[in-house]
């Protein structure tokens, strides 16, 4: 830990350059998922082909996909962000997929027969009530996203990889262990932030969030007419 | 002029050998309470669901007050409808005080109006309001989530009310002391109700005229006691239970089968019944010494008189129409 006491600018700097990477990926990633699973539920079989693609993307290896990225994208961080956007497709896809998917019909058609629009009904029902699940795929496709982004400082992307990969070339044993321990610390940190987000958008804890009032008479002795 | 007219209206589902509305004519007045009532697959909901178009006909035409539905913008139409489903149609993740508010938002009354309606109907419901107010559905009770349902649909004002079994997922004792805030908010508002059920009780109870449907043929349209003493065929006859006479008493409001007050007619000690008080209720009384007559009571005023020989006369009814058949 002597490493991170004497370079805490390199680490901050590193730790920088990682979390832009992901957190790029991500919103790219986002911005493709939402429309395309939104379409994907409009057909079962489109789904499922498309599901089907994502899920091959996803296993092929990181280094494998990230050369085969190289031509299109360079030597950069650009080809990083490429690869954890692919890979981020499938477990985004999937959990929007099956979040809105999990809204019961009933719900959509009291929506629907009380006059709200098709946007309202979007904002107003189907997307709140497929949040919880939306944004555990949004936490999974991070920590993933974390990981992967560890090898792009083999394609000139630099990030937190930087120290692993430096470290195994000079036999610095202070140097991989900094950064391993960085980049789990940064996983867990957003993992943690992440749930809590779920949790706060999940109906069983706004109940618990909500507080019971006091019986005012006033109120309680309300008119009836109507 | 009708409130809803039904004129030839047939709707086909490609997945669908028959029809599943075939051919339907139908004339609701305003302020009726309107059950529809038959088999599942008989196309009741069919029918309930393409007046507030989440069905649109195959063919005919649905007005409301005279107006053919397809003209009107389909979210306004819907605005302007109540509609209650089974207890899964409120949001979960909206307070009961948000839910019964989604009609008045989308017609963007002032928030001080919304309020204010929404605390009414609370009351009106039987939920304290500020107890209930912040409350979550899942909070709430079966029964108390039906009121909110109930509640949410009268919030913009609307005349007409779709409600599609809406108590069917309570229990039987919820359900009767449900129905019972129904006909007495029914007696208040005079809305006009389609009502879908396959519970023949039910809709004996709560219905002014009861449509009976099988295979998307609207087979008989008459008011409850017409149906029991005159059912159109076997089918009906069987639907609505038969012979059991004095079960069917059960199901008749005393309101239905009274005489008139006569001129000259003096309260002098009778016996009395509510006038929403079942027939069989009635005869129990009129069977105890003394009671020759029942004083029937509308809110604490006398309305009419019910006598043994009422009585007799509607099972009688009851009975030909059994032997007929």
């Amino acid at each position: 830990m002597d490493y991170l006491v004497r370079n805490p600018d390199t680490v901050l700097r590193l730790t920088g350059e990682h979390l832009y990477m992901a957190v790029v990926a991500l919103l790219i990633a986002l911005l493709i998922a939402l429309p395309l699973s939104m379409l994907l539920l409009r057909s079962k079989p489109l789904a499922t082909f498309v599901l089907g693609i994502l899920g091959v993307l996803y296993t092929i290896p990181s280094i494998a996909l990230l050369i085969l990225l190289l031509p299109f994208f360079g030597l950069n961080r650009n080809s990083v962000i490429a690869a954890l956007v692919i890979y981020a497709q499938i477990i985004l896809v999937r959990n929007m997929v099956a979040g809105l998917q999990g809204v019961p019909t009933a719900m959509l058609d009291a929506a629907k027969g009380m006059g709200m629009t098709a946007w309202q009904r979007w904002w107003q029902v189907q997307f709140p009530l497929a949040l919880p699940v939306i944004l555990a795929g949004v936490r999974l496709a991070t920590v993933v996203a974390i990981g992967i982004a560890t090898i792009g400082a083999k394609f000139g992307a630099g990030g937190l990889g930087t120290l692993l990969f430096d470290g195994i070339a000079q036999n610095r044993y202070d140097k991989i262990v900094v950064g391993s321990v960085v980049v789990a610390l940064l996983a867990l940190i957003l993992n943690r932030l992440l749930l809590a987000m779920e949790h706060y958008f999940e109906p069983a804890s706004r109940i618990k969030r909500a507080v019971r009032p006091v019986r005012s008479v006033a109120a309680a002795e309300a008119p009836t007419a109507v | 002029m009708s409130a809803i007219r039904f004129e030839n209206v047939t709707k086909e589902f490609s997945n669908m050998a028959r029809s599943a509305v075939d051919h339907c004519t139908l004339a609701v007045d305003k302020g009726q309470f309107v059950v529809l009532l038959g088999p599942s697959g008989c196309g009741k909901t069919t029918l309930l669901k393409m007046v507030n178009r989440l069905y649109e006909p195959s063919s005919g035409t649905i007005y409301l007050d005279g107006v053919d539905i397809r003209q009107l913008n389909v979210n306004k139409l819907r605005r302007q409808i109540g509609y209650v489903i089974q207890q899964t149609g409120l949001f979960p993740h909206m307070t009961v005080a948000q839910n019964i508010a989604t009609v008045p938002n989308l017609l963007r009354w002032p928030k001080q109006q919304t309020g204010q309606r929404v605390d009414e109907l609370l009351a009106l419901v039987d939920l304290p309001p500020a107890e209930y107010r912040t409350r979550y559905p899942a909070q709430l009770s079966g029964g108390q989530q039906q009121r909110v349902g109930v509640a949410r649909a009268l919030a913009g004002n609307p005349e007409f009310i779709l409600m599609d079994e809406p108590f069917g997922a309570v229990d039987a004792i919820t359900r009767t002391s449900l129905q019972d805030e129904m006909i007495t908010l029914q007696k208040k508002l005079r809305k006009t109700i389609l009502f879908v059920t396959h519970d023949v009780d039910e809709a004996l109870r709560l219905a002014d005229r009861i449509v009976i449907m099988r295979n998307g043929k609207i087979v008989q349209y008459d008011t409850p006691l017409n149906i029991l003493n005159h059912p159109a065929d076997a089918f009906v006859k069987e639907l609505m239970g038969g012979g059991d006479i004095v079960r069917q008493l059960g199901l008749i409001r005393v309101e239905v089968a009274m005489q008139k007050l006569p001129a000259d007619f003096h309260v002098d000690g009778q016996p009395t019944i509510n006038c929403e008080q079942d027939l069989r209720h009635a005869l129990s009384i009129l069977l105890q010494p003394g009671a020759t007559a029942l004083l029937v009571l509308d809110q604490q005023t006398p309305v009419g008189l019910l006598t043994l020989d009422d009585l007799r006369t509607a099972a009688r009814a009851q009975s030909t129409a059994a032997l007929a058949a």
